[in-house]
């Protein structure tokens, strides 16, 4: 038939097969399953498999199968499946006490999609957390180190201040009681009253106070004011709520909830994370860089005087490299993450060994730029900064110990002098430098996190709810369906064709490009539905205007085709203008929910337009029409 | 089957007068609304209350759900932690007498989780409150304007697509219409104070959609039938377009009303916001559609000559499927 090529029949029959086979993988849904792993470099093997089966078998907790797992980027893992999420919690309850500390049970889903459709990169669509839970931390931000910083700081301020202004002191240095402010001893009486009243002019945030004076030391002690110190507080927070965000946007785990709770937590929850352990790292690493001057490698004799008697000069920090060689670094830094601003992965040019290129804002370029200028020929280091939390048991309860770590990474002469960009080399792998520029770039935290609390978290919405809603939406399809029927005739059962291809087709794109499936993202299915529809009303309403207008039923058909064709592309077009802001603008479910929209106005266009064409030439292909049911 | 005859001549133009008054004063109260009682939003937007639960025998998040229905807790969002002894509540409660939004710490948290052991207790005695904090909302300020800097685009972008496929006046129609259908729907929203979350955002901008799409199509036979007829008055001709498209625009908000009404009556609770907001949309958009877009455009004064010089269209886009 000449109105519709045989390309265009090639076409739909190409595009009906693929969109087939991508939305099967939503037919095969995952197991609930335990996931059993090594937290340090315990070893999983054979053994392992055998111990936690019996633990299963004493504990009369059935399991579908149990799995030895080689995975080069996680490490080995057991993967163990259970017919129902209720066996799958006793499960882990059961294994927690049987693994101890060197294991962790996690809970995870196993994926029951056939290996031929995985293959071909067939996936189901990633679930929301109001559908299917996922992982929830909840970390506490240390207000002391919000305290720490800032003093840290005004003392460095108040000296440079001090110099600014010409006036002589003995010395600056932070109270060894945190909270306490920094102390200035000066060396006479007016010199105090000088300092107290240029630290009070230049610094508005700072109480000072006169303190003890024994002979010639006059002290003057500068404390944070105490609503300063909560509005630090409070954007700390603030900070912290951003950085995260933008750390797990930035790792592609969609729909985070990041929400501030009490007065220093944040708590984040990760749908459709796989594996607990893989996020915390995201989530709960905190590591940084800093650079510093260094004082001293391995080879030098106050180094391994420092080693061995471990007195360090009070200037001075004794840090270990990787490979446990240790360093003698100065306590003053020269530049730290949070002056950083861009930060990317990519080889050494010359040993192509991996590397950091890092990009420093103003302020941190102009001290680097000082420092280098002040100190080519004299080494430097960059420290690799990284704050982790463990966890004991004692007394029956969880004790939380935060514990930093230190480790020189990068120790070498200066050689030039740097500005706003260069280059750390001397990273482990990779990865590590990809993982770490990620973390860099994601923005500093204002102040450390520990994450206090993890665990898993069942489905917001609850089962009855999810159940509700689908069947809800089946139905609310069904009518829509029916009522086409019954309305437009044949006309009608092939724009229902039409429909139900759409929703495939739907289903195929979002679960190709992994659009994570919530409930608004459902309603905007059935919305989609109910609008892609619209299209098919409009042909159908024109080839019934044509053949009332006398027109000959092939005729109508190409013209109602023709004529609705540009109706549908303005309707269309300034739809998607409208799905497409959702998209950009939104997160969590508003999101999802725009680039369902987004999605289905494509798809709508093709199946409502191009695939009821084909099946309405095929239908009347070649007959001697008198009439058409429509 | 036909619903409506297809020689249906109401002349809707005829009651404009009426029509754009009634949308006039919709607007001006649903303003009045907006500005005096405001929308209810709920813990997406203001956060609220979290408590965390534990019980010494396995629970189910359904009972603890209706345990707090039955105690007076509603819309709490229960989930089950870690195992099945242990559920995180989230709540905002806003009709609770010992709840007053204060900034920092607050002695009511107390109170607030009295309440709710009382209600969980009463169902199941060994219920016992493991945690209590207040939670921020998820919709962040930045979100928020972020929504702002959305909507501005959207209403931009809608705007300069019409005015290059149609004519400057269509665009202008289209959106105070499309201002008209949103303002409406969010006072019907703020009138029966319906909690204001996210999925009722994601519906209202929906509706932006829904609306835009309906008047594009009386905008489209507009086009047509100005470029086809030899004298053109153009109330005659805007009262046939409507009259014209009236059984696809109807049946088109049928079609959709019925999938929405599904969801509304037997969705649950989740999707309830969305779809009454939906219907409540789609309502105001069509009924916008017939009454409100066109008289806009013929006051605007749209004639035959203004849509004429851009007949030498794309071809591209006037090309068949």
């Amino acid at each position: 038939m000449s109105d519709f090529p045989r390309w265009r029949y090639f076409l739909v029959a190409v595009v009906l097969v693929l969109g087939t086979l991508y939305a099967l993988p939503n037919l095969y849904l995952p197991k609930p399953a335990v996931q059993v792993s090594a937290t340090h470099s315990a070893v999983v093997d054979e053994a392992l498999q055998q111990k936690v089966t019996a633990a299963l078998q004493a504990a009369k907790i059935s399991y579908l199968d149990a799995n030895l797992k080689h995975d080069p980027s996680r490490g080995d893992f057991i993967l163990i499946g259970f017919a129902n999420g209720d066996q799958q919690k006793a499960a882990a309850d059961a294994l927690k006490p049987v693994l101890g500390d060197d294991y962790t049970a996690a809970f995870n889903l196993q994926s029951t999609v056939p290996s031929w459709l995985s293959a071909i990169g067939g996936r189901p669509m990633p679930l929301g957390l109001d559908l299917q839970g996922g992982v929830r931390f909840l970390m506490a931000v240390d207000q002391n180190d919000v305290i720490d910083k800032q003093e840290i700081r005004y003392t460095q301020d108040i000296t440079s201040l001090l110099k600014d202004k010409k006036i002589p002191f003995v010395s600056v240095a932070r109270d060894p009681t945190r909270g306490q402010g920094v102390n200035v001893v000066l060396g006479s009486a007016a010199d105090r009253s000088a300092a107290s009243d240029a630290i009070a002019t230049e610094y508005t945030d700072l109480n000072v106070t006169d303190g003890a004076s024994t002979g010639n030391r006059f002290v003057l002690n500068a404390v944070i004011k105490p609503i300063k110190l909560r509005d630090l507080a409070t954007s700390a927070i603030r900070q912290n709520l951003a950085t995260l965000s933008n750390r797990i946007n930035a790792l592609g785990v969609s729909e985070p909830v990041i929400q501030a709770q009490g007065e220093d937590h944040i708590s984040v929850e990760l749908a459709g994370v796989q594996d607990p352990a893989e996020a915390k790292k995201v989530i709960g690493a905190t590591a940084t860089l800093e650079y510093v001057a260094g004082l001293g490698d391995a080879r030098d004799p106050a180094v391994q005087d420092a080693v061995k008697t471990g007195n360090v000069p009070p200037d001075a920090h004794l840090y270990y490299g990787r490979h446990g060689e240790p360093y003698l670094v100065s306590k003053n830094i020269i530049a730290t993450g949070d002056e950083l601003v861009d930060a990317s992965s990519g080889n050494d040019s010359q040993t192509g060994s991996p590397s950091v290129n890092v990009t420093l804002n103003s302020a941190g370029a102009a001290k680097m730029l000082d420092f280098t200028r002040d100190n080519v020929g004299k080494p430097m280091a960059v420290v690799y900064v990284e704050r982790t939390t463990d966890t004991q048991v004692v007394d029956g309860k969880e004790v939380r110990t935060p514990k930093t770590t230190y480790q020189v990474i990068n120790y070498a002469t200066i050689n030039g002098v740097f500005g706003n960009k260069f280059q750390t080399t001397g990273l482990g792998s990779t990865k590590e430098a990809s993982e770490l520029a990620l973390l860099l770039k994601g923005g500093s935290l204002a102040a450390s996190m520990d994450i206090v609390q993890e665990g898993v978290i069942g489905p917001s919405l609850g089962q009855d709810n999810i159940e509700k809603g689908l069947k809800a939406v089946l139905l609310g399809l069904g009518l829509v369906l029916l009522a086409a029927a019954i309305y437009y005739k044949l006309f009608g059962l092939v724009a229902d064709v039409a429909l139900f291809f759409n929703l495939v087709i739907l289903v195929a794109v979002m679960s190709a490009i992994g659009v994570t499936l919530t409930m608004p993202g459902i309603a905007g299915i059935v919305l989609t539905l109910g609008m892609a529809i619209d299209a098919n009303v409009l042909i159908c309403e024109r080839v019934r205007e044509e053949l009332r207008n006398g027109s000959t039923p092939l005729a109508a058909i190409r013209a109602g085709y023709e004529k609705a064709w540009a109706t549908i592309l303005d309707a269309n077009v300034t739809h998607l203008i409208a799905a497409l802001a959702l998209t950009t603008m939104g997160s969590g479910p508003i999101k999802g929910f725009g680039v369902t929209l987004l999605i289905g106005i494509l798809t709508s266009m093709f199946t409502s337009v191009t695939v009821t064409h084909a099946i309405t030439a095929l239908i009347h292909h070649g007959r001697k029409l008198k009439t058409l049911s429509v | 089957m036909e619903i409506f005859s297809h020689n249906s001549n109401v002349h809707f133009l005829g009651l404009r007068k009426v029509s754009i008054g009634i949308a006039v004063l919709l607007m001006v109260a649903s303003i009045a609304l907006l500005a005096t009682r405001g929308l209810n939003y709920g813990l997406d937007f203001t956060g609220g209350v979290s408590i965390e639960a534990t019980y010494d025998n396995p629970v189910s998040v359904e009972d603890v759900r209706s345990a707090l229905d039955k105690g007076g807790i509603e819309n709490a969002t229960v989930q089950s932690v870690g195992g099945t002894r242990q559920v995180s509540i989230r709540f905002q409660p806003k009709d609770d007498a010992h709840f007053v939004l204060q900034e920092g710490k607050s002695p009511n948290l107390d109170l607030i989780a009295n309440d709710v052991a009382k209600a969980l207790q009463a169902g199941r005695p060994d219920a016992k409150i493991a945690g209590k904090d207040y939670v921020g909302p998820q919709v962040g300020e930045q979100l928020r304007s972020d929504g702002v800097t959305a909507a501005i685009f959207v209403i931009i972008g809608i705007g300069i697509y019409l005015w290059i496929r149609f004519e400057r006046r269509f665009a202008i129609a289209a959106l105070a219409t499309e201002v008209h259908d949103v303002l409406v729907t969010l006072g019907v929203i703020s009138l029966v104070q319906r909690e204001f979350d996210m999925t009722v955002l994601a519906s209202v901008l929906a509706v932006i959609g829904y609306s835009i799409n309906d008047k594009v199509v009386v905008f489209d036979r507009i086009r047509e039938l100005f470029r086809s007829s030899r004298k053109a008055d153009p109330e005659e001709i805007l009262n046939r377009s409507i009259n014209s498209t009236l059984s696809r625009t109807i049946i088109t908000s049928l079609f959709t009303s019925i999938a929405m009404a599904a969801l509304y009556f037997f969705g649950g609770p989740t999707v309830h916001g969305f779809a009454i907001t939906m219907l409540i949309g789609i309502l105001v958009g069509t009924l916008s559609s017939i009454f409100v877009a066109s008289p806009i455009l013929l006051w605007l004064g749209v004639s035959k000559k203004d849509l004429m010089p851009v007949t030498k269209e794309n071809p591209e886009l006037a090309r068949r499927p």
